[in-house]
Parts: structure tokens; sequence; C-alpha cells
């Protein structure tokens, strides 16, 4: 019996909602270990960018605008589609050169933080809101908001675990995302686009862009439209590039690969005070 | 042609409306309910020792729906046995992580079998299909989802703290929310690590027993939710149980202070969500059609069979004689009938018991002086039902404004000034909730100081989430459900660096 061929999947970038090849008809070859060819992905161009970030932008204001327990419940939604493709992850994150043992171990670490995060969108408002005692008649407090549009730039490693570490607590509040996968384990970040595309999140608010990203992150920092740009998995960066974000004030976030706190989800919040007096 | 009509056409104020609805009735096709039903111990459905059980009856027809297991103090033993062995072996050993996934999952099928819930407990219950479906059944849901969100994050809700479970909990709950309260007593007690001897009321029994075999499906293990159906004796076995850690009961005053009495003489952790007599408050300057809404809702909600009904109203003196006409006019459009009608506002009273106590009640009020009205709908033959009631010319002293009816009936007194409305609301033995209605920010706050209530609501009424504490001043009860701080009464907390 001939053994079957296989069907081989085009990877493609995943801007509103869609799954478009790159503008620029750009695409980088992604080799295993042995110098054969596992797939060509695509490099998406400045003009790709822009693009998902007037998606991410477009879809900004609805998502922050759902009840926490939707966006928790979506964001579980996403948890549910990522466990009955746990093989599908794995199997990426082998094929980028992850033993299929910690690939499986991570995977299911993955999963399990998303849970987690999913958890927080209607909790993390008791740990980081507060009631300020002022001295007057005034009730007063202050509440986390989402930032806006974020750029993420995705840790190389782990490949899966290292782009939940950073993209779920960025959903948690309300933020949508413009991430920048890189290239040394693209194939994850487009399975998960593939999850989240199936799992009742709106179009536009996750965004990811395989390719360079030392040739996107100027683009990134410098674009005027985005609020915070989470460096996370570009650590070394050259000065002139990072000074880029001053150009609108971005917050700049500088965290762990793998880590999950609520303090992550608040680094990605402004914060509101309301003054309101109190009297007959 | 729409320009050639004139606009005094338009005018809604010769309109009379037709009433006659053609009946919207949910299929009870979804349900099927047991002959009969036993115990929920250890995972499994067993027969009561000494075989004794009851009916229960659908409010709203009198038919008999099932027969139900009567537990005795042999019954409730077994079930606590139960929970100890659970909660020694598996459930206060498993990560947060575990328990959490084992919520959700509970969180979950209650959504996809949502419907079902529903009808049940209207059939059961007697509560209207839209209150059933949109509310009781869906919070419950979400009271299972937000739990299973605490379950792997207590450490953030008690940092600097050592966590533990009380243990084995025994819960006892109402018959106005079965399924509700089920879920409000359950899913902290679960994400918190404890296990569960829960009584649910003799009367509404049906969703619990569903709930168990829910249970079953999605593999909790054996023993760490245990159900056991009975009247006032099956929860004196509970209270009285000597290994039980934790007491949580909602109910009447009268039975919370008798259980009180029980617990604070052992020193046994306990909560009580109990009776209320809540004032709405209404100013001159409050949006008033928003406000006749929100009145009729406050009292009219589940037949008035809420703890936090607002069933004082206090308006101001000077739009009294309007905002009564207001809310007489609403009530006439008010649907009483059958609780499976889509279309039913108010279904019927829970039990022939309950309607008894009503009916003494406004007796009473009639007795003592006060005007009663009530609009001129039509009831059912069979089944327990009771008009919605509005009595006027109420004084302070009367029964009517001092006792907890639990019915659909109103009362209405009026005031001067705020300082009057917060003295007239805060005269009462209870102090669960309150409602203000006015569109001036800094008054609503101010009220909000002054008023003794748990729960304040403010151009809105009868407003519930899991992520909102719940709970009563005074004699209404102790300790919260919901949110961050209901967590606490469901663990045990120490210091981490252990005796100094």
């Amino acid at each position: 019996m001939a053994a079957r061929l296989d069907v081989q999947k085009t990877y493609k970038l995943f801007i509103g909602g869609a799954f478009p090849r790159s503008e620029s008809g750009r695409t980088f070859a992604l080799l295993a270990r042995n110098g054969s060819l596992i797939a060509n992905v695509a490099q998406a161009s400045r003009k790709d960018l822009r693009d998902a970030v007037v998606a991410a932008r477009s879809a900004q204001p609805g998502w922050a605008a759902r009840t926490a327990y939707n966006r928790g419940q979506i964001l579980y939604r996403v948890a549910e589609v990522m466990e009955s493709r746990r093989g599908e992850f794995a199997e990426d994150l082998n094929r980028c050169g992850v033993p299929i043992a910690s690939a499986r171990k991570e995977v299911e670490r993955a999963i399990d933080r998303w849970v987690w995060y999913a958890g927080w969108c209607d909790k993390f408002h008791h740990l980081a809101g507060t009631v300020n005692s002022v001295a007057g008649p005034y009730f007063n407090f202050t509440m986390p908001e989402p930032t806006g549009v974020v750029g993420i730039v995705a840790p190389e490693s782990p490949g899966l675990l290292g782009l939940v570490s950073r993209l779920a607590p960025a959903l948690v509040s309300g933020n949508t995302a413009v991430v920048l996968t890189g290239e040394a384990s693209p194939l994850t970040a487009v399975s998960l686009a593939e999850v989240v595309a199936t799992s009742d999140v709106p179009g536009g608010v996750v965004n990811i862009l395989t390719g360079a990203t030392k040739e996107m992150l100027p683009w990134l920092l410098g674009h005027r439209d985005v609020n915070a740009v989470d460096l996370t998995g570009a650590p070394n960066l050259e000065a002139a590039t990072v000074a880029e974000a001053a150009e609108n004030v971005k917050r700049l976030i500088r965290g762990e690969p793998d880590d999950q706190s609520p303090y992550v989800i608040a680094d990605f919040c402004e914060m509101k005070t309301v003054w309101h007096p109190v009297g007959r | 042609m729409a320009d050639e009509i004139e606009p005094a056409n338009l005018s809604l104020t010769n309109v009379t409306f037709d009433l006659e609805y053609a009946p919207a009735l949910e299929s009870k096709s979804i349900v099927s309910i047991d002959k009969e039903y036993g115990l929920f111990i250890g995972g499994k459905f067993v027969e009561p020792k000494d075989g004794k059980k009851f009916v229960t009856v659908s409010p709203s027809t009198e038919e008999k729906l099932s027969q139900i297991s009567s537990a005795s103090a042999a019954d409730v033993d077994r079930a606590v046995k139960a929970a100890r062995k659970a909660h020694t072996e598996i459930w206060g050993r498993m990560s947060g992580r575990d328990r959490a996934k084992y919520l959700f999952r509970i969180a979950r099928q209650l959504q996809e079998r949502a419907r079902e819930f529903a009808v049940l407990e209207s059939i059961d219950g007697g509560k209207p299909i839209r209150e059933s479906r949109d509310v009781d059944v869906p919070l419950a849901a979400a009271h299972f989802f937000y739990h299973a969100g605490w379950a792997d994050k207590l450490e953030y809700a008690f940092p600097d703290r050592r966590i533990a479970p009380k243990g084995v909990v025994g819960q006892i709950i109402p018959w106005n929310f079965p399924l509700l309260m089920l879920a409000w007593k359950i899913a902290p007690a679960l994400a918190t690590g404890n296990t569960v001897v829960l009584k649910p009321a003799e009367t509404t029994p049906l969703t619990a027993l569903l709930f168990a075999q829910l249970l079953q499906d999605v593999d909790l293990p054996p023993g760490v939710v245990n159900i056991v159906t009975g009247a006032g004796a099956t929860g004196s076995a509970l209270v009285e149980h000597k290994d039980v850690d934790k007491l949580a009961f909602t109910g009447s005053t009268s039975v919370g202070k008798q259980i009180q009495r029980s617990a604070a003489a052992r020193g046994l952790p306990l909560t009580l969500e109990l009776g209320g007599k809540a004032a709405h408050i209404v100013f001159e300057d409050a949006a008033l059609d928003q406000a006749v809404e929100g009145v009729i809702n406050g009292i009219y909600f589940n037949q008035g069979h809420v703890c936090c009904a607002g069933s004082r109203l206090l308006v101001q003196e000077s739009i009294a004689d309007s905002f009564i006409d207001r809310l007489k006019n609403r009530m006439s459009t008010l649907r009483v009938g059958d609780p499976l009608d889509k279309n039913t506002d108010v279904g019927a009273i829970n039990s022939s018991e309950q309607l008894g106590r009503i009916t003494a009640l406004v007796e009473a009020g009639v007795a003592e002086g006060a005007e009663i009205y009530q609009p001129s709908c039509a009831l059912p033959a069979k089944g327990y039902w009771f008009r919605p009631t509005i009595f006027t010319n109420v004084q302070q002293s009367h029964r009517i404004a001092r006792e907890e009816i639990f019915g659909p009936v109103l009362s209405v007194l009026t005031f001067r000034t705020p300082e009057e409305a917060v003295a007239k609301a805060n005269d009462t033995q209870y102090g669960l909730s309150a409602g203000i209605w006015t569109e001036k920010g800094s008054k609503i706050l101010w009220m909000a100081d002054q008023l003794d209530a748990g729960v304040i609501w403010a151009n809105t009424f009868n407003q519930f989430d899991p992520a909102s504490p719940f709970g009563g001043y005074k004699e209404s009860g102790f300790g919260r459900e919901g949110g961050l701080q209901g967590l606490s009464a469901y663990v045990s907390l120490s210091s981490p660096r252990g005796a100094s």
C-alpha cells in the first residue's frame, strides 16, 4: 500500500480575522536542522504592519466594551480549542527543533496558562482597582483600563508558551494586539492564529505577523497609533530603535518570556481615577 | 402616504392597549422527571435508610411531580462521611488548577443544558420561565465560571496568608432561587477546596437533583458534593452534625437565629443570608418612568419571593400621588399566570404554606388601616396565586411595614427630606439591601453612606453578579457571597511564618 502523501499547509499572516499573504509577496524559507524546507512562511511588510494596526484599532473599542465575563468566556473558549489541537501545536514546535516530549509539556503549560488568564478577566479589578480614602466629601476610585493597541514581540523561546505568556495578559483587560512572531517558531504562532480565528474572538483583536522582527520593529515602535509595545521578545535592541517609541509616548513593557502574574495584566493597563462629590 | 397622517393621530393618549396575548408556552419536552429520586451521596443516588419519601408538586398546577427521598440523621451522617473521605483523600489535596478545571466543566455543562434547567425550575418552583431562563440559570453558570477562575488564584485573594479549606461544609438553601442559591453555595466552597453536603428546600428539590446528575457527567470525584433532600428535620441533622467544619444558610431570619444558637455554642464557623425589608427610595428628582420600572421589578420579580425585594417604597411626598398612580397603572399591565408562558410576568406562589403566610399578612395590613389596591387580573383555577398588591397609607408601625411578607406585596410610605428617608429606611431589624432613585449623583453617594444595608442599588434594582458581594447588615445575616469577599467564608487563614 502506497503511503499517503501529505497535504502541505500555506503559512500566512493573520490580520483582521483573515489570513492574507503578505502584500509584498515575500516569504521566507523555514528550514529544518538538516536543511530541508519545512515551509515558505509569509514575510510581513511595513504595509502589512500598518494594516494590522488599523484592524487592531477598529476592533479595540468593541473588545474593551464587552463585559469582563464575556471576554473571560471567549478567552476560555480559546483554551478549549487549543486543547483539541494539542497534537498539532506539539508537532509545530517539534518541527522547529523542540524535542517532542518537551513540546507536549510546553503545549499543556500554554493551555493551562491561557485558562489561568481567562479567569482573571472579571477578577483583576479586585486587585488592580482601589477605592481611595481622600480627605474630603468625595467618592474616589481608581480602575484599570486597557492601554489600547499593543504591539507584542513574541519571545523566540519557548515558542508557544512565550507567545501565550505575553499575548493572553494583554487581551484580558481589553487591549487588541499586533504580534510579531519572529522567524524561530512561526508555525505555532500561525496555528494559534487559526485557533483564535475559530474561538469567537472578534476579528482584529489578535493580529499575527510572521517575518523578520528586526526589520519590522522600527516600524512598530514608530507607529503613532500603537499605544504600547511589549519588548520581552526583543531584549537587545539598539537604543536608537527603542527611542522611536517616544514619538507618541508609547508604554514600553519588558517582562519575562515564561511568567504569569496579574501584574503583567496591569502592565498593559492605564489607571483611571474618578472623583465624585458626596452630599445631599 | 405617511405625511397625510395628522400629528394628533399619533398621540398615544387615546390608544387603549389590547393586553390579550396568545399563550407562548415553553415546551416541557426538554425535561424528563423521574418517578422518584434517591439521595446523592458519595457520587451515587442511594435510597434513604428508612425509605421515607415525600412529594414535590408543581405550584402552578398542584400536579404531583415526583417522590423525593427524605434524609434522616443517619443519611446525613452517611453524606458527611462521604464528604469527609473525599476531602481527605482527593479534593483537599487537589491542585487549584485541577479544581478550576472541574468548575469550568460544571459551568459549561450548565450552559449547555441551560434551557432544561430553566424549564425544570419553573415547573417545580412556579417562577416565570422568562426569569429562570434569563436570570437564575445563566447566573448560576456564571457563578461557577467566576469561581473556577479563583480556584487557581487564591494566593492573590489572600496574600501573605497560609490558605486552607475549612473542610466539610454543610449548606442549606431556600426555595426562591433553588439552582442559583445552590451555585452561590457550592461554587465558592469547591473553589477553595472544601467538600459539601447541601440540603435543598423541600418544595424545590428537582434542579438540585438534576445538578447531581450533571456532576456525575463531569466526573467530579465521588463525595465532593452530596445532596440530601428533606424538610426541617434533615436541615437540623446537618446543623447538629459533629463532623461538619462550617455551616452556610440562606433562608428566614427565625431559622437563621436557631442555627446561630447551635453553631455559636460550638464555635462553628457560620455565614447567614437571611430576610430583608428593603427600602426602595424614590426622590422627586428621579427619572420617574425608570423608577416606576425599578420599583415594579423590585417587588414583583419572582413573585416577591426575594430576600432583597424592595418591599417598602419610600417616595418623596411632593410626587407621591402621581407616582402611586403610575405604579398602579403599570401594575395593571402585569400578566399573572402559567410560569411556562413566555409572556408571564408574575408566576405561582411557591407553596400553599407561603400563600397562607402572604394572605395572613395582607389581611393584617387591611385590619391595621392601610389602603389596599390590586389590579383585577384573572387567576388560574388551580395552583397557588396571589395578585400583585400595593398598600398605601402605611404607617411605620404596621406589620406590613415591618415584617418580611416574601410575596408580591408593596407597602408605600412617604418622606420629605433625605434625612427622614434615611431614618425611616434604617428603622428595621433588617439590612440586606436598599434602592435609591435620583438623578443627583452626590445624593446617591450620601444616601449610600447613611443606609444600613449590605447592597445598595442606585437607579437600578435587583442586580446580581458573581463578581459583586451580596449579603446583609443587622438581622439580615453576616458573611458575603460573591466577589473577593465571598471567598473568605470558605478558607482558614493563618500566618505563613507560624506562631511567634
